[in-house]
């Protein structure tokens, strides 16, 4: 768990979150509970790989995310983006830090390209944004006649291709994916799948990425990391994982590590 | 030091982009929503028409004779038109993180490496063009129905103190804001309360001098009161920008305290939405 020579592009030392949730309509008959979505986790990702935290819903994936993408700070411990906390460096963090998640959030009434163009004048990378707008969608496969179009009457694999193409327009070192090709139809997920494989090999970029698939985990991932009930039960190549479990595929070792099916998955509202 | 001062700039340029971002986005929405926006327009427009005919009728409800019914008209109408303008910034700037939350883009505004108050500026900047056009078009059209007689009404003092009370107001619209980052499900509506307790207050439709003694106090807590005073004081008085000196220093003043204190609360309450997970679609 210790960062090769290239460096840590992301390091988490005894980091833990909990949340308390809270039942029942009326104060009086609220019960209050609370869930630990992680407990306390180290994790070192290494500069420029791409690696994979695969676990069931409510595994502490997405908020292991957000703390990293500063939307949510953490109990204890710390988190580090390039050298920079998460918490009180979270303006540097943010310079680095780009996110696509499993819904593809946009302003619905607007197109790809204002809300590409809102984006990346955020980011301050709004410098000849139309041409490399229309590079990017076109190299996703996304049809230019959708480009002017409101986001509404785009189907849910383009309006993951404007996605993902949002978060490389503002070319960020550290890509947080969670879930970007859930939902897709095959194609899509295979069109997205080679987007990733060729940006790494286009530029210097590191990749987490949360995933449900472990086949995709398998091609693209240079680690895998198995987080279970906000725990680091696992982490290793895919294939020091398939060796360590004695199996033939990523799946059959995940399963063994958690022991339990993944169709026993339970969602909570802290992952949705 | 002229690194450092180059830096300074670049950070300046990147926090105007995205200042313009915001409000292009706010343009962007206006515009696709055109037909939404006709709606709210006919509703301003019609809301005060009402009042105007509110103010034409005084002397056969009651007031008889000795009712002055240009003034009345002005008075009710000025009232009329500020809180239709007031409102709608209002609501947009409390919108501001609804809206986020709505569409499901609130994580990423959020992680965005933007100050909080180019992202609450830029919404308020948009938002005040647009509430001053719709204004504008609301009086070229009451103005003639009402038969209204601008002779001796003060444009320019209008002008100045609806700039000047762009501080303190901005400040009450950052803090209304807050609402939906505190409570996810029920902000808006929170939002809606806070500004009937300024229509109550401020003497939009009345001096504050009628209100009972806690709300008078309340009344002339609000710097709204005194944006309405001075708007009435140039309508109905003509009165120029050198009288209205005083008042327009203690909006000026109102405005630089309550804006720090509007953006420390905002980012206490965006702390408290990271701590608790608060800060996505559903909350």
């Amino acid at each position: 768990m210790t960062g090769s020579s290239r460096g840590a592009a992301v390091e988490l030392r005894g980091v833990s979150k909990r949340f308390r949730t809270s039942g029942g309509a009326l104060p009086w008959r609220r019960s209050r509970s609370e869930k630990v979505a992680l407990h306390s986790t180290d994790l070192c990702v290494e500069y420029g790989s791409v690696t994979g935290i695969i676990g069931m819903n409510g595994s502490g994936k997405s908020t292991l995310v957000r703390i990293l993408a500063t939307l949510m700070l953490p109990d204890t411990g710390w988190a580090r983006v390039f050298g920079h906390d998460v918490v009180n460096e979270a303006a540097a963090v943010r310079r680095h830090v780009n996110r696509v998640s499993v819904e593809a959030s946009f302003f619905k009434s607007l197109s790809p390209w204002e809300n590409l163009l809102y984006s990346a004048r955020l980011y301050g990378s709004d410098d000849d944004i139309r041409s490399r707008s229309s590079a990017v969608l076109r190299r996703l496969g996304l049809p230019e006649s959708t480009f002017d179009k409101p986001m509404r009457q785009l189907s849910r694999g383009q309006q993951q291709k404007v996605a993902i193409a949002r978060s490389l327009l503002t070319a960020p070192s550290l890509l947080l994916m969670d879930e970007p090709t859930t939902g897709l139809d095959p194609r899509s997920k295979r069109e997205v799948q080679g987007f990733i494989r060729a940006m790494r090999r286009e530029r210097e970029v590191t990749v987490l990425l949360c995933t449900h698939d472990l086949a995709e985990a398998e091609v693209l991932c240079d680690r895998v990391v198995v987080l279970d009930g906000g725990r680091v039960l696992a982490d290793a190549t895919p294939e020091g994982l398939r060796t360590a479990a004695r199996t033939a595929t990523l799946e059959d070792a995940f399963l063994q590590i958690v022991g339990r099916s993944i169709d026993d998955d339970v969602d909570t509202p802290e992952e949705s | 030091m002229a690194a450092g001062t180059a830096s300074g700039t670049t950070a300046l340029r990147r926090e105007m982009g995205a200042l313009l971002g915001f409000m292009e986005r706010q343009r962007n929405i206006y515009k696709r929503f055109w037909a939404w926006e006709v709606v709210f327009f006919a509703y301003s427009l019609i809301s005060v028409c009402s009042i105007g005919y509110l103010a034409s009728g005084l002397p056969s409800i009651g007031g008889g004779a000795q009712v002055d019914t240009r003034t009345t008209q002005l008075y009710l109408l000025a009232g009329a038109l500020l809180w239709s303008y007031l409102s709608l910034i209002f609501m947009e700037v409390a919108y501001a993180i609804g809206i986020e939350r709505w569409e499901g883009t609130i994580e990423y505004t959020f992680m965005a490496p933007v100050r909080r108050t180019t992202h609450l500026m830029g919404v308020w900047c948009a938002t005040v063009i647009y509430g001053l056009v719709r204004t504008a078009v609301v009086i070229a059209v009451i103005v003639p129905l009402f038969h209204i007689d601008l002779h001796g009404v003060n444009g320019w003092s209008v002008l100045v103190i609806l700039l000047v009370a762009t501080l303190p107001l901005a400040a009450i619209g950052i803090m209304v804001a807050i609402m939906p980052l505190l409570a996810p499900e029920k902000g808006e509506q929170m939002s809606i309360s806070i500004q009937g307790v300024f229509l109550l207050v401020s003497g939009v439709y009345y001096p504050v001098s009628v209100l009972p003694q806690p709300l008078h106090a309340l009344g002339l807590a609000s710097p709204l009161t005194y944006v309405l005073d001075g708007i009435r004081d140039a309508l109905l008085r003509g009165r120029s920008v050198g009288d209205m000196l005083p008042m327009l220093g203690m909006l000026v003043l109102s405005g630089l305290v309550l804006i720090p204190v509007a953006l420390w609360l905002f980012s206490r309450a965006e702390q408290r939405a990271k701590r608790l997970g608060l800060l996505k679609r559903s909350g």
